[in-house]
């Protein structure tokens, strides 16, 4: 009896019995598909935190002010400091000082009520340089960024998200359109093309003016003088950590700050965002594949079980077998690849349905899920081996049966 | 002791298909023994048609599993087609039972799921055939029960005589050494199991060695010896025409 033959035999077992192969097949195919599923909502996520702090700029350092100590001992938070100035972010801006940095782009930001006819819309408010186009990785659908002329002049100009502009002019074709700010009237020189959001925060949602401008005209207190962020640009992802190190040692030397603990500035990288937000994502991911591994730990014992049923159902068709010639080896194989074949139809089948839930998944829930060919072709591996391993057993009885007993049987 | 009579020695060959010495099988149920078979020698020629017979509990059934390879003795000898199988592994026996017996259950043992013609070729599966000789040889074999016309039937869809002349066209196939009928035609009404023995008769003047298990009168006279069994032992072996003879006995 050839492979062949044997396989032939288990697929008309199989037939023969279709309603219990199917819910055995059943219990595979759930934990093949759960395994699936979850392992690419895991990595979906993954992917779409990291594209969310990708979209922030790419290769991206964020310098914020340190935290203030009033007279009485009270400790503000991050960024409650003034201590980040124009003069600071011109500094590092410099080859010299910080050959690693590529761009750098000064940023204040506040929220201002935007007036236009008879619309209005309050958002935040950034000022920057022109460099913040291309730090914060951004494009432009219609119209120009700010200029350097812009920004020595204070010009009144204004870049609008597509939000923004959807909500004041309920279009996004608005360049040269006039919108009030503080009380100061802005020409729209371009719209920003959609970026998205990360985490809470729209980045469409937003107007960009020049620096020069929002310190003179729109902010007032300290804002005047000094900046609340530093984008920086590093030249390269390899750069990251020695530009980081160059705005770091910069800073302190400007801030005239020797111990570096007593720092009144953070630096944030991109990467350490991602890996916290990753690191949250994995543990739910492990979670979820922890489940579904039980789940097909259940489905192969399913295996055994309905294996089990149908060595006893078929104790007199063992026995026939055997007196017809068949070996022992050759009855453990058979009853082995039929238990094969249900966890590799089970594993197929799931496969295929976890792949057309990753499909439409995504179109219910607001969660993107990514397919892994690893996940896939290892989960159609491991229910071809659940299948055999969970078969052994009862192929093993069905091999040890004596022919005269097995024929016995009424 | 074990009586010892060799059988009729009317027809050819020198060797005995089967020849049993002083076989006896003791079955084991925790402390208890008991002795199916208490010493049985015997003979049976190639071509010779043998029906063995005996009471229920006689060992005729344990008899039957040895010279059908489906157990081994507790002791003695046996050889079948001149082989020693008193002491072959599981392998052995399985490949002994494929090339040199052919089996006749009283349950037919038909595989349903599957064509006469597949039930017929199982066994040549078994011996290594390759599939298109399995088919040409099981269609012939069919034909040869005069099954021609029901190759591609399902034992589902055939009579009961049908289904048991299937089962002796699968005993068939292999070209065995010795044909082993146990109550062949227990499950059949009286039509059936005159077609069948028939059959049995045909094979038996083609030059066939049977040897069938019963305990009906009128299907042990077709053979032309018959073998008494009591209490695990051979109680009489003579031709079938002496014992119809002395009469009806059990």
């Amino acid at each position: 009896m050839t492979w062949f033959d044997t396989l032939r035999t288990a697929l008309e077992a199989m037939r023969t019995h279709r309603m219990r192969s199917a819910l055995t097949v059943l219990g595979i195919l759930i934990g093949i598909a759960a395994v699936i599923l979850t392992v690419g909502l895991g990595i979906g996520a993954q992917q779409q935190v990291t594209a969310q702090v990708e979209a922030l700029g790419t290769n991206l350092l964020i310098i914020s002010p340190g935290s203030t100590t009033s007279t009485t001992g009270l400790r503000g938070g991050f960024g409650s400091a003034s201590t980040l100035t124009q003069a600071d972010a011109q500094a590092l801006a410099s080859p010299v000082v910080a050959p690693d940095i590529a761009a750098v782009a000064p940023s204040t930001s506040s929220s201002q009520s935007l007036v236009a006819g008879s619309s209005n819309w309050t958002t935040t408010v950034a000022g920057t340089t022109p460099s913040w186009l291309s730090v914060r990785a951004r494009t432009m659908s219609s119209g120009t960024f700010l200029s350097a002329a812009d920004q020595a002049s204070a010009a009144s100009v204004v870049v609008l998200g597509a939000t923004t502009a959807q909500e004041l002019f309920g279009s996004t074709d608005v360049v040269g359109q006039a919108v009030t700010i503080a009380g100061t009237p802005f020409t729209v020189s371009g719209v920003l093309a959609p970026s998205g959001s990360t985490g809470s925060t729209n980045n469409d949602d937003t107007a960009v003016i020049p620096l020069s401008t929002a310190q003179q005209r729109v902010s007032s207190g300290s804002s005047r003088t000094t900046v609340q962020t530093i984008y920086v640009q590093a030249t390269s992802q390899a750069a990251l950590p020695s530009a980081y190190q160059e705005a770091n040692s910069e800073l302190l030397a400007l801030h005239g700050i020797t111990n570096a603990t007593s720092a009144d500035f953070t630096i944030t990288n991109q990467a350490s965002l991602v890996t916290t937000a990753a690191s949250v994502s994995k543990t739910l991911t492990v979670l979820l594949a922890g489940v579904a591994a039980i789940s097909l730990l259940v489905g192969g014992i399913g295996v055994m079980n309905i294996m089990l049923v149908s060595v006893t159902e078929r104790i007199r068709e063992i026995g026939l077998r055997k007196a017809l010639g068949a070996r022992p080896a050759l009855i453990r194989r058979q009853f082995l690849i039929e238990a094969a074949l249900l966890g590799l139809t089970g594993g197929l089948i799931g496969a295929a349905v976890g792949i057309a839930g990753a499909k439409v998944l995504p179109n219910l829930i607001s969660n993107p899920v990514a397919l892994s060919m690893p996940a896939i072709f290892g989960s159609i591996t491991v229910a071809l081996a659940i299948g055999l391993v969970f078969g052994v057993y009862p192929a093993s009885r069905a091999a040890q049966l004596a022919p005269i007993d097995a024929l016995r049987s009424e | 002791m074990a009586t010892y009579l060799t059988g009729p020695s009317q027809f050819h060959g020198t060797e005995p298909v089967l020849s049993l010495r002083d076989v006896t099988k003791v079955y084991r149920n925790g402390s208890l023994e008991v002795a199916a078979l208490r010493g049985v020698s015997l003979d049976v020629q190639p071509g010779e048609y043998v029906a063995v017979m005996g009471p229920s509990g006689s060992g005729k059934s344990t008899l039957m599993h040895i010279i059908g390879c489906l157990d081994v003795p507790t002791a003695g000898s046996y050889h079948l087609a001149g082989e020693d199988v008193s002491s072959m592994s599981e392998n052995e026996l399985a490949d002994v039972r494929n090339r040199s017996i052919g089996f006749v259950f009283q349950q037919f043992n038909l595989l349903a799921s599957m064509t006469a013609a597949s039930n017929v070729a199982l066994p040549l599966a078994y011996a290594g055939v390759s599939r298109a000789d399995r088919r040409a040889r099981a269609e012939a074999s069919l034909g040869r029960v005069g099954l021609a016309d029901r190759v591609g039937h399902r034992p589902g869809e055939l009579s009961g005589g049908q289904q048991q002349r299937v089962a002796v066209a699968r005993a068939l196939v292999t070209e065995p050494a010795l044909i082993l009928a146990d109550e062949p035609t227990g499950n059949l009404d009286s039509t059936s199991t005159a077609d069948v023995l028939d059959l049995f008769d045909e094979l038996h003047d083609a030059g066939r060695t049977v040897v069938l298990i019963t305990h009906e009168h009128d299907v042990a006279d077709r053979a032309g010896r018959i073998v008494r069994l009591r209490d695990g032992l051979v109680t009489d072996d003579s031709p079938a025409h002496a014992v119809a003879a002395e009469g009806v006995r059990s």
